[in-house]
């Protein structure tokens, strides 16, 4: 599904290099875990994967699907079936949330050659996967993510992934600044959109929303590369010692 | 009225035409406007419906200036009285220039007097009651170096309510004058939908007069146009009256929109309310000149004004001066004044979810200018604007 290689980006502005040869295979229906400490390019690499400014490919390749990535609009990633669910939602004062979801979803169906979702389906759709979301009536009809708590961004990122319907999902830090409660409604949300050869790349600092998505891989990155990479287990070792351990080991 | 003409031409000859040098046409020139002849602006061929064209109106037609009776509805209506300026009842004689001559203190307008001098064209619309539906002024053109004056003289008795709608491509050069009594306990809509043609030129202004409880709320969209200054010159006489001015502009290239208002509170716990919204591209200007003042005794006055500019490059230009003036001790003023570049960051989001680049930033040019729409209290009219704006934007792309 993914492919990444070689993979070296600096930032445009400060010609700071912050992946420094990311090397990383995800297979249609995995779902692979990045942990690492801060500073370590975990962000970097999903904004690199879905086309932020402000970064420079200088060395390595990306590609979904055999589709290199890195040459590409964001729209048109996202069109190949590349979603990110952002560590911070932006909030779009004016725009009314469902107005921004269904001209997502008809202009991704609109790249793909597929028909535009009328106005009825659309609603039918949406209604059915914010309930399970527990996003109500009123959020979906409120300006995009403005005035939204923590909880309700990341839901309301989970609810656009659901609309979407990606087949490579990268989560950002969702965890971040989710109680428990609000993580186990989120994993919940994401599980069950596994499955139909969805792949799934989380980010997180800690285990504990490992406990809820269950990787198949979970890759330990530091210094803008990829350091080790091992089963679930792996989660539980930085889980119990910290990186300190993992970091000396591989120096 | 000849006598109220004489006036206004001697006010203008003792004031002269407005000058570059003129601190209150800092930002825009107005030679443009005061020219002898005027030159030729090109009429757009629109195959697109007009603007309130699915609102249930009373239509008066304009063509090039002149009131066309067989384009226009019959204007026999519940409520309210109109005729043309020529055929005036004596109540819209005493009326015509009066509030044109109140608002030229303290600063002066002489396109204002240079109307009530000239203009001969124009409606006399008198509110008695609850107007059924709105009186919809359209502005044809038929020919390319059109010079046009129009004068309409408003007034909306006590406890009535009328809806005036104003668009359509009105000519070459436009020089307008709204004068607008609103008695007590009355309530004055406008909404307006300036001319489209790329080339054309326009100076307008609007005088209002509030009465006690009353209720004055004006929005204004102009897209295109080569110059366009509008004025607003309210005088809130009332207590506990209401006034709300609001525009959206959206500008491209060879483009300079000026809005001008001075409210004047006279009287304790009124409101008053300034919202303006321009999107600015290719070179095009913006300007605002907004104030407000508040006369010793107008104690619990409740002023906002806003002015934001969007810039979609760094070759347009947008120059602001907002202004208060208070002789109150017990106010509530605020202002504000901004001026930005679409949100990289909203940008990326919206792409990220699939988005073209063009179509993200048409809705964030969209929800830019929701905030002075949403200004329009009638919601049918509200969305036509809306629409409107979609449409235009997508079609620039053409």
């Amino acid at each position: 599904m993914l492919n990444i290689k070689n993979l070296h980006v600096k930032l445009e502005e400060e010609d700071k290099q912050i992946l420094k040869g990311v090397d990383l295979e995800i297979g249609a229906g995995e779902v692979h875990a990045i942990m690492g400490p801060n500073g370590s390019g975990k962000s970097t690499l999903s904004y690199v994967l879905s086309g932020r400014d402000g970064y420079e490919v200088t060395d390595g390749t990306a590609t979904l699907e055999g589709e290199d990535l890195l040459d590409l609009e964001p729209e048109e990633r996202a069109a190949l079936g590349l979603f990110l669910a952002f560590q911070y939602p932006v909030e779009i004062p004016g725009v009314g949330n469902m107005t921004f979801l269904r001209t997502a979803v008809n202009a991704q169906r609109k790249h793909r050659g597929e028909e535009e979702l009328s106005a009825g389906e659309f609603l039918k759709e949406i209604r059915a996967k914010a309930k399970t979301l527990k996003i109500d009536a009123d959020m979906l009809k409120r300006p995009v993510n403005v005035g939204f708590s923590g909880g309700e961004k990341k839901r309301n990122e989970i609810l656009q992934m659901a609309m979407l319907e990606p087949k490579m999902c990268i989560l950002d830090e969702t965890d971040s600044g989710l109680d428990v409660d609000a993580m186990k409604l989120v994993a919940e949300g994401v599980n069950a959109l596994r499955g139909e050869g969805r792949s799934f790349l989380v980010i997180t600092h800690y285990q504990r929303l490992l406990d809820h998505i269950k990787p198949d891989v979970v890759h330990i990155m530091a210094d803008g590369q990829i350091i080790k990479s091992g089963g679930p287990e792996l989660a539980l070792e930085v889980e119990h010692n910290g990186y300190a351990d993992l970091l000396a080991e591989v120096a | 009225m000849e006598t109220a003409r004489k006036s206004a031409q001697d006010r203008l000859d003792a004031m002269g035409l407005p000058q570059r040098r003129d601190e209150y046409w800092k930002y825009t020139r107005p030679d443009l406007l005061t020219t002898e002849t005027v030159d030729a602006a090109a009429r757009l061929n629109l195959d697109e419906a007009p603007v309130f064209d699915a609102i249930d109106r009373l239509k008066i037609v304009f063509v090039d200036g002149v009131f066309d009776a067989g384009a226009s509805d019959d204007l026999s209506l519940g409520g309210v009285e109109i005729s043309q300026l020529k055929d005036a009842a004596d109540w819209a004689d005493d009326l015509y220039g009066t509030l044109e001559e109140n608002g030229q203190s303290p600063v002066e307008r002489p396109l204002a007097a240079l109307n009530s001098a000239k203009a001969t064209q124009g409606v006399v619309i008198r509110a008695t009651g609850k107007v059924p539906k709105p009186i919809s002024l359209i502005y044809l053109r038929k020919s390319d170096t059109s010079d046009v004056m129009l004068h309409h003289v408003i007034r909306v008795e006590k406890g009535a309510d009328l809806t005036i709608l104003e668009n359509g491509p009105a000519a070459a050069r436009l020089n307008s004058v709204m004068e607008v009594d609103v008695a007590d306990n009355a309530a004055f809509h406008h909404v307006r939908a300036m001319g489209r043609d790329h080339e054309r030129r326009a100076a307008t202004h609007i005088f209002g007069r509030l009465g006690t409880e009353s209720t004055f709320k004006s929005f204004t969209m102009t897209v295109n146009g080569k110059l366009t200054r509008n004025e607003v010159v309210l005088e809130i006489n009332g207590n506990d009256a209401v006034a709300h001015v609001a525009g959206a502009a959206m500008g491209d290239g060879d483009f300079l929109h000026d809005d001008t208002v001075f409210i004047t509170h006279d009287s304790l716990n009124c409101e008053s309310r300034q919202v303006f919204k321009k999107v600015l591209r290719n070179g095009a200007t913006g300007v605002f000149q907004g104030k407000i003042l508040v006369k010793e005794g107008a104690q619990k006055t409740d002023g906002y004004q806003m002015s934001q500019s969007l810039l979609l490059d760094d070759d347009s230009q947008f120059y602001g001066k907002p202004e208060l003036e208070i002789y109150a001790d017990d106010v509530l003023c605020s202002h504000g004044s901004t001026t930005g570049a679409i949100d990289d960051e909203a940008m990326f989001y919206l792409q990220s979810r699939g988005i073209s680049k063009v179509d993200a930033q048409d809705l964030l040019v969209l929800a830019f200018l929701a905030a002075a729409i949403d200004e329009i209290e009638d919601e049918p009219i509200a969305d036509d604007i809306r629409s409107r704006l979609e449409g235009w934007l997508a079609r620039r792309r053409d």
